[in-house]
């Protein structure tokens, strides 16, 4: 009975204690320039591992759909392999420009966030105000999401345009010091860049879902209505090519999605690490963020009505109801934030 | 055919290396522009805090008109932190009064506890809210300042910009350093 059992919520004291184990895990010379230095590095790995995935997936789709166009030779696939990559080149570059140009909007309107003017809330713009200074940035635009979760997330494609959104229930239950490590969090992730990267990002990683689905459709179609051509005519090595490339592709086709999703998790994981890093060289307060993030952890309360997968990883907290129960604490490869516990022993290294 | 290819070698390589150095000097340019715009932003918040403190006065005035030292005192810092030109050979006294100005309005702060209808006042709640945000923008702005002078110290100093730094003369950087030892200590936390 006992085993089957889901895990108890671990105690205050059990989590102390397992913060305090990270922690130490740390050196103790550890400053924020060395944090942001590393998730820098990691980054650009995640990015390459990425672009080599694209690659790969972009010359198997080729030869696969050359080998059914009925070729057997490998030079006559190059044709069908440039026609994919043009076409895969064209709807990404639409993807990209229309989040470019609208997708900050269309997230906005999407969360139900309102825009709202520096009498409506004074101190909750001069903290945005404080730490934009600290940055060297120019004022965001400020808006207000109507849920009493604990929120916030950051949008706009560089700092000219970009936006602080904060949710009510962040607003009222944080103390000052607290809003502004937030504020610092969503302030570092305008100025490394991050949402222009997480755009372009989901970008391609919808384009690998598309291609793969596509790739699926024109397999099952080829097969019903094509198949008989192939059997005819190509022999000896032309056959085991053929039989090569399309195990090669199909087995892309089922594993590209998926590796593509973990890639981008990763790389959304190591921004919020890289965020709170940034956030304590603006405040130079880590207490204060270890503070907000612990009562942001401790908040139950999820964003259903407004966050969806493809919205969460923009978020301080992972909004998202299953997510914070499952991977509050658990390194999952698929979850769009590192645990609240490792977040938070990594800000308190840099207080020792 | 050789000396040709020689001379179109040199030529490329000559170009490159124009290219590298324009790129060093670019970004030492840049990051003194971000240094004299940094040291801008300090500026606009003490002129801030100048435009703020006179409608404070005011309003404290209205509740507590007999605390006449220190009102005076605000007022007296103030002007004397106005008169004070603002650059790098007037940094260590304009620091000064500017620190005075905070100690004043601190009092002033202070003051208002011991008169609940001041306290309750929406207008000195709002200039409150200000003054204080003011203090920490100017703060900020001076962390910032700092920021972009380490980024340009560190550019002039590392090889190989200094090399370009030493031709065309990029002159060193002053860090802003709060003069009062109090205020310079960082706040020590420890976790046990």
């Amino acid at each position: 009975m006992s085993a089957a059992r889901p895990p108890e919520r671990p105690s205050a004291e059990s989590r102390r204690e397992r913060i305090a184990r990270e922690v130490s895990a740390y050196p103790g010379t550890i400053t924020f320039n060395d944090l942001i230095r590393k998730n820098k590095r990691q980054s650009v790995v995640l990015i390459v591992c990425m672009l080599l995935l694209c690659l790969a997936l972009g010359a198997a789709m080729g030869a696969a759909a050359g080998v059914y166009a009925g070729g057997g030779e490998l030079t006559s696939l190059l044709p069908s392999v440039a026609i994919g990559a043009g076409a895969a080149f064209l709807f990404g570059g639409l993807g990209a420009m229309w989040s470019w140009f609208s997708g900050s909007d269309a997230i906005l309107r999407m969360m139900g966030a309102i825009e709202i003017e520096k009498g409506a809330d004074p101190e909750l713009f001069n903290v945005v105000d404080e730490m934009r200074i600290a940055a060297g940035l120019p004022m965001p635009r400020v808006y207000l999401i109507n849920d009493t979760a604990l929120n916030a997330f950051a949008t706009g494609r560089d700092p000219e345009h970009g936006v602080v959104a904060v949710t009510r229930g962040l607003r009222e239950k944080l103390t000052r010091d607290e809003l502004q490590a937030v504020v610092a969090h969503e302030m570092a992730h305008i100025r490394h860049f991050d949402i222009r990267f997480a755009m372009l990002m989901a970008t391609m990683v919808g384009l690998i879902v598309f291609a793969c689905d596509a790739f699926w459709r024109i397999t099952f179609r080829a097969g019903r209505y094509g198949g008989g051509r192939r059997s005819g005519g190509k022999s000896g090595g032309g056959g085991a090519v053929v039989i090569v490339v399309l195990v090669l592709a199909v087995l892309l086709a089922i594993l590209a999605p998926i590796v593509a999703r973990f890639i981008q998790m990763a790389y959304s994981r190591e921004r919020e690490y890289l965020a709170d890093a940034g956030a304590v060289e603006l405040t130079r307060n880590p207490l204060a963020l270890a503070g907000a993030l612990s009562r942001i952890a401790g908040d139950d309360e999820p964003l259903v009505e407004v966050a969806n997968r493809g919205t969460a990883h923009m978020f301080i907290a992972n909004p998202l109801k299953k997510a914070r129960e499952a991977h509050q604490n658990i390194n999952s490869l698929f979850s769009s934030h590192p645990p609240m516990d490792k977040r938070i022993a990594r800000i308190l290294a840099l207080t020792r | 055919m050789g000396p040709l290819v020689i001379g179109l070698g040199a030529l490329g390589v000559l170009i490159v290396l124009v290219v590298i150095l324009m790129g060093m000097y670019n970004g030492l340019v840049r990051a003194r522009v971000d240094c004299d715009n940094g040291w801008a932003q300090i500026d606009v918040q003490l002129k801030r805090r100048y435009d703020l403190i006179p409608n404070l006065v005011e309003t404290v005035k209205g509740y507590a008109s007999h605390e006449r030292e220190t009102l005076e005192a605000v007022i007296r810092a103030r002007q004397q932190a106005v008169a004070i030109t603002s650059d790098s050979a007037h940094a260590a006294a304009k620091a000064d009064a500017e620190n005075m100005i905070s100690q004043a309005l601190g009092r002033l702060f202070a003051l208002s506890e011991a008169y609940p209808q001041l306290k309750a006042d929406g207008n000195f709640r709002q200039m409150q809210e200000e003054l204080t945000s003011t203090e920490n923008k100017i703060g900020f702005a001076r962390q910032h300042f700092n920021d972009t002078v380490g980024r340009y110290e560190e550019r002039r100093q590392t090889f190989p910009t200094n090399l370009v730094a030493g031709l065309f003369n990029f002159s060193q950087r002053e860090y802003f350093e709060l003069q009062d030892a109090a205020q310079r200590e960082a706040p020590k936390v420890s976790f046990s």
